[in-house]
């Protein structure tokens, strides 16, 4: 690793200016601490945000459950608010990564890295999620822009994510066996409008699948998307899952959450 | 005084390795040590065009660089094969250098160039980025199958053969073949692993100028070995001047034999710089430079008869070596494999044919079960298949097939000194509710589930080896063990011991062994092993050798102590040494109650003679003191065997396959520690269903390794796994005074065959290669309801 600065900001102010193009938010550190070891990343400047009070906490209203940025995964899935909120943001986040990862990584961080195949980026989708930063607030649908891109200007900080209570949910994922990431993760979210079937993993990028949504938006039931035979020009393929595996496990991840609602 | 050999003693290891007291090779830090990082090559295959060090060298910390070219200008050897092969023909088989540092080519990625040392880490490895190394790249072999049709590697090894090698008849075999009613036959892949030590290798060198004594800790299985190979053929430094130690190990499954390239540069450079040099492999090296096992690519066949008969057997299989032959690498797929392959049935007629080919990947050797696996993975399908074919219930066909009477001729090699084959399936059978198991199947299918039963019967060649035998087979050195018994004057026992324990609990059942054979408290008996310094010589833990040669030689050295003490208890107690007798920790003359303990009899022969009212005269001819050494050289391998049987249930749509139910009833002869046995099962299980359904080290077509890390390489995890349902049969083996066999590969022989059976029988008899990852489950699944659909 190489040498760096380490900043501990105390508030978002603060974090917001000594941030630079060559500087990196910290908060639970379980993806750019691994990058700067491995020599993927380096930065001058580390600003730690893990101090700043303000982005850690869970408020639940009627409507909406808000989440601080800088809250750990662990924190989300023990909040007994969330579980009664929202259960399947709950039981989520008690799926990501291993203990030592949900003991330190934060919502905030996993959105703003926007790794193809993190679960919390479909829970924002699927939950019509609200991203609050220092700035400005971002629908969820205009935030997470492509493979590790999202709307995040230079400097611009997460503050909180506020998600929709819906109707019914749940989400179910098909782990990779190795590194336990979502192969895909399909959060399926019935509101009283419509239904968001978002999915993580099989593309470059978080999406709301659009036939489904449709689909179930008319039936909600496992049965109206039962063998659909979804586009997989699009899908990713690794060693792991080809792109065809990929489309197919989307149609079955999405009617277990479906039947699991 | 109750035995405690059979009894589930706790582990005397646990309370240091649990309160985090452990002694590893990274834990030792010397004064001004200096820290190493290799270079290593990110091609599979290239020449060296250049080396350019002048930045490196300028480098903040940097203490010294060295490449191949200083290396061989010192006339350093390289990395050796243990065993020489012979090919059908008669050929010797053909081996490349492998020297220490690549001077001229580099052979897979990973091969080290150069090493840097520098005052930390740090420092060593910002200097290592900035050594120039200017590669000719050339085109990379890395398919085990295709690796004949290749470029050649190495100058003068054509269709980088390394032997074509043939154990049996082939015009036998092609008798039995036109006599059978049907051929059974079988392509199968053996899918490549990396063995995954939970302590990465690491080496840390010292020497003293003053008395020109180099001393090496390092991560290895067995360190006397390592001595001997570095000082005879390395050329590092003669075997009196170079102290090997490999103290606390974490877990080696035969990926520490071997002695590796950074032992012998650490060695030899740190005499060149007169500093201490510490090297810690990272785990990505060792992902890509451990020695790595399997890869073989097999065609096979069953000669049968119609009621089930086997009449002979065929194995042509291709073994990748990976770029250089290294100490178990050649014999591995050969005399491990070969003997093997042909299971537990009466077999009239078998060969084995194996053409062991170079490849650019990382070098393949011994990991846990070495060549057993494979063996019975072959012939383990081939069965499963025939059974499917002939319409006969896998267990009948099986013992159709056993052999009816001990000691057991095997077809190829081997002579099976005891067992009872029948016995352990049908307890198996009970264990594992085999009856029950198509009402399972139903349930199963009422989900709308997929559920499969898989069984495989066993036995291995382990506890190796003789050396008379070994050493015909080509092996380089003989293959016993040696063992050391000191008593303390005040009565307690050090045993030295040329075994190496790296996780399998040598400090506890080693002392259970000499507890009962002393009579001496457990407590009171300490295991020493893992430094040359310590102990007269050992040929290390690897085979499952550790007992059944190891604890014999314990056995016999303790059994030459109480011989003494009867000859001095005798002279104590002016009595008849034959009329004295030993039990218990005490000798007794018989029809008397004068008895002295051993305690008093080590104390007597640490101060001989008479005075006032000590009387420890010593006999005629016996020297003062009370220690004894025994070189043990067993007669036999000694021939574990067992039946297991595992149940999965398959979801057709996500071709997820769960684990339902795994069995094993193995036949370890003596068991000294059960809950100890226990423990190596499992891990054996672990690793042997790691390898059917999760493990598969992956190369892509230029011999980058796509299995590089957790991310992609996939290690079972606890959650992977049912609880296991364990159970044993006992026949002792007859050819070593303990009735042993040994325990420790027995798991991952047995398990891959017998995982991947329920597998392809949940698949109704679709073929599905190592790993059974879900997307070939998965799509094996599409096929079936296709073909089903058809049927319907």
């Amino acid at each position: 690793m190489k040498d760096f600065n380490y900043h501990s900001a105390k508030d978002s102010k603060e974090a917001s200016k000594l941030a630079s193009s060559s500087s990196a938010f910290l908060a639970g550190g379980m993806t750019t601490i691994p990058s700067m070891k491995l020599g993927l990343a380096t930065y001058k400047d580390l600003i730690d945000i893990k101090n700043i009070k303000k982005l850690s906490g869970i408020k639940v209203s009627g409507k909406t459950v808000t989440i601080g940025a800088a809250t750990k995964h662990v924190e989300v899935s023990n909040s007994k608010d969330v579980k009664k909120a929202i259960p399947s943001l709950s039981s989520l986040a008690e799926g990501i990564g291993d203990p030592q990862v949900r003991n330190r990584g934060t919502i905030g961080g996993s959105i703003a890295n926007n790794d193809p195949s993190a679960d919390y980026p479909s829970a924002c989708i699927a939950l019509n999620a609200t991203i609050h930063t220092n700035e400005r607030k971002i629908e969820a649908a205009k935030f997470f822009k492509g493979m590790f891109e999202t709307a995040l200007k230079k400097g611009e900080l997460i503050e909180a994510i506020e998600f929709q209570i819906p109707e019914k949910s749940s989400y179910q994922k098909h782990p990779n066996p190795a590194s336990r990431y979502a192969i895909v993760g399909v959060y399926v979210a019935k509101h009283k409008g419509d239904v968001n079937v978002a999915v993580t993993g099989a593309k470059s990028c978080v999406y709301n699948d659009k036939e489904m949504s449709k689909a179930l938006s008319g039936n909600f039931s496992s049965s109206s998307i039962d063998g659909m035979d979804l586009d997989s020009s699009e899908m990713n393929s690794d060693m792991h899952a080809s792109a065809n595996f990929r489309a197919s496990l989307v149609v079955t991840q999405a009617k277990k959450a479906v039947d699991a609602c | 005084m109750a035995s405690l050999v059979g009894s589930r003693v706790e582990r005397k290891e646990d309370k240091r390795f649990l309160t985090g007291k452990g002694r590893y090779t990274a834990d030792i830090n010397l004064a001004n040590q200096t820290y190493a990082i290799f270079v290593r090559s990110p091609h599979a295959r290239a020449s060296i065009k250049k080396i350019n060090i002048d930045k490196a060298l300028k480098s903040s910390g940097v203490v010294s660089i060295f490449t191949g070219k200083e290396i061989a200008d010192d006339k350093i050897g390289g990395l050796i094969a243990g065993w020489a092969i012979r090919s059908e023909d008669g050929t010797e088989m053909k081996c490349p250098g492998n020297p220490p540092l690549a001077k001229d080519n580099v052979n897979f990625v990973g091969d080290p160039v150069a090493v840097v040392i520098a005052e930390s880490l740090a420092e060593a490895k910002d200097a290592a980025e900035k050594v120039e190394v200017d590669y000719k790249v050339l085109k990379a072999v890395t398919s085990t199958a295709d690796a004949m049709n290749g470029d050649t590697i190495h100058e003068g090894i054509d269709k980088n053969l390394c032997f074509d090698w043939l154990l049996g008849d082939r015009q036998k075999v092609k008798e039995a073949f036109d006599k059978a009613d049907k051929v059974i036959s079988i392509d199968i892949i053996n899918n490549r692993l990396i063995p995954n030590a939970m302590e990465p290798r690491a080496c840390v060198a010292d020497y003293n100028a003053a008395s020109e004594e180099i001393t090496l800790y390092t991560t290895s299985q067995n360190p006397h070995l390592s001595r001997l190979i570095m000082s005879a053929f390395g050329n590092v430094a003669p075997e009196h001047k170079l102290r090997v130690v490999a103290p606390d190990v974490g877990g080696g499954f035969g990926s520490k034999i071997n002695v590796y390239n950074e032992d012998i540069v650490c060695s030899w450079a740190v005499k060149k710089i007169n500093r201490a040099i510490k090297w810690v492999a990272e785990r990505s090296e060792s992902f890509l430079t451990d020695i790595h096992g399997r890869d073989h690519v097999t065609h096979a066949e069953l000669a049968v008869t119609k009621d089930g008969k086997f009449l002979g057997f065929k194995n042509e299989t291709i073994a990748n070596l990976g770029a250089y032959a290294r100490v178990f690498g050649t014999v591995t797929p050969t005399y491990l494999f070969g003997p093997c392959a042909t299971g537990v049935y009466e077999i009239p007629a078998a060969y084995t044919n194996v053409k062991a080919v170079y490849t650019n990947t990382a070098p393949v050797d011994a990991y846990r079960g070495a060549g057993r696996p494979e063996a019975t993975y072959t012939i383990e399908r081939l069965v499963e298949k025939a059974s499917m074919e002939l319409g006969i219930d896998k267990t009948e066909l099986r013992i159709k097939n056993f052999p009816t009477a001990f000691p057991f001729k095997q077809t190829l090699v081997h002579t099976v000194d005891s067992g009872d084959y029948v016995a352990g399936m049908e307890k198996a059978k009970q264990m594992a509710d085999y009856k029950g198991f198509e009402a399972r199947r139903k349930e199963s299918e009422a989900k709308g589930k997929l559920r499969g039963i898989g069984v495989t019967s066993y036995f291995e060649a382990c506890g190796i080896a003789p050396s008379a035998a070994v050493m015909s087979l080509g092996c380089g050195v003989g293959l016993w063990e040696s063992a050391e018994v000191r008593f303390n004057p005040t009565g307690q026992v050090t045993v030295y011991t040329g075994s190496h324990s790296h996780g399998q609990s040598h400090q506890t059942t080693f002392a259970q062994i000499a507890a009962d054979e002393l009579g001496v408290p457990i407590e009171n008996i300490d295991i020493v092993h893992g430094d040359t310094d310590k102990g007269t010589f050992g040929m290390g833990t690897y085979g499952s050798r550790s007992l059944a040669v190891g604890g014999i030689a314990i056995v016999n050295a303790c059994k030459k102590i109480v011989e003494k003490g009867k000859r001095v208890t005798a002279k104590m107690l002016e009595a008849n040494p034959e009329d004295v007798e030993f039990k218990d920790g005490e000798f007794i003359v018989s029809k008397s109650n004068k008895k002295k303990t051993i305690g008093e009899v080590a104390f007597a022969c640490y101060l001989p003679g008479v005075r006032d009212e000590m009387k420890s005269p010593l006999p005629e001819g016996d020297e003062p003191g009370l220690k004894e050494t025994s070189f043990y050289d067993p007669s036999n391998f000694s021939f574990p065997a067992g039946t297991h049987i595992a149940e999965v249930e398959i979801d057709p749509e996500t071709g997820h396959v769960k684990l339902e139910k795994y069995t094993a009833c193995d036949d370890f002869g003596r068991i000294i520690n059960p809950m100890v046995v226990e423990g190596q099962v499992h891990g054996g299980l672990a690793q042997g269903i790691g390898q059917a359904l999760y493990e598969n080290a992956e190369y892509d077509e230029t011999g980058q390794l796509m299995t590089g890390s957790y991310m992609d390489y996939t290690m079972p995890r606890a959650d992977n796994f049912p609880e296991f349902n364990i159970g044993y049969t006992c026949t002792h083996a007859t050819t070593n005074p303990l009735g042993v066999k040994g325990c420790g590969e027995a798991g991952a022989i047995a398990a891959p065959p017998t995982v991947m059976n329920a597998v392809i029988d949940a698949l109704g008899g679709q073929e599905v290669t190592m790993p059974a990852t879900a997307e070939k489950v998965w799509k094996a699944c599409k096929n079936l309801k296709k073909s089903n659909a058809k049927a319907a």
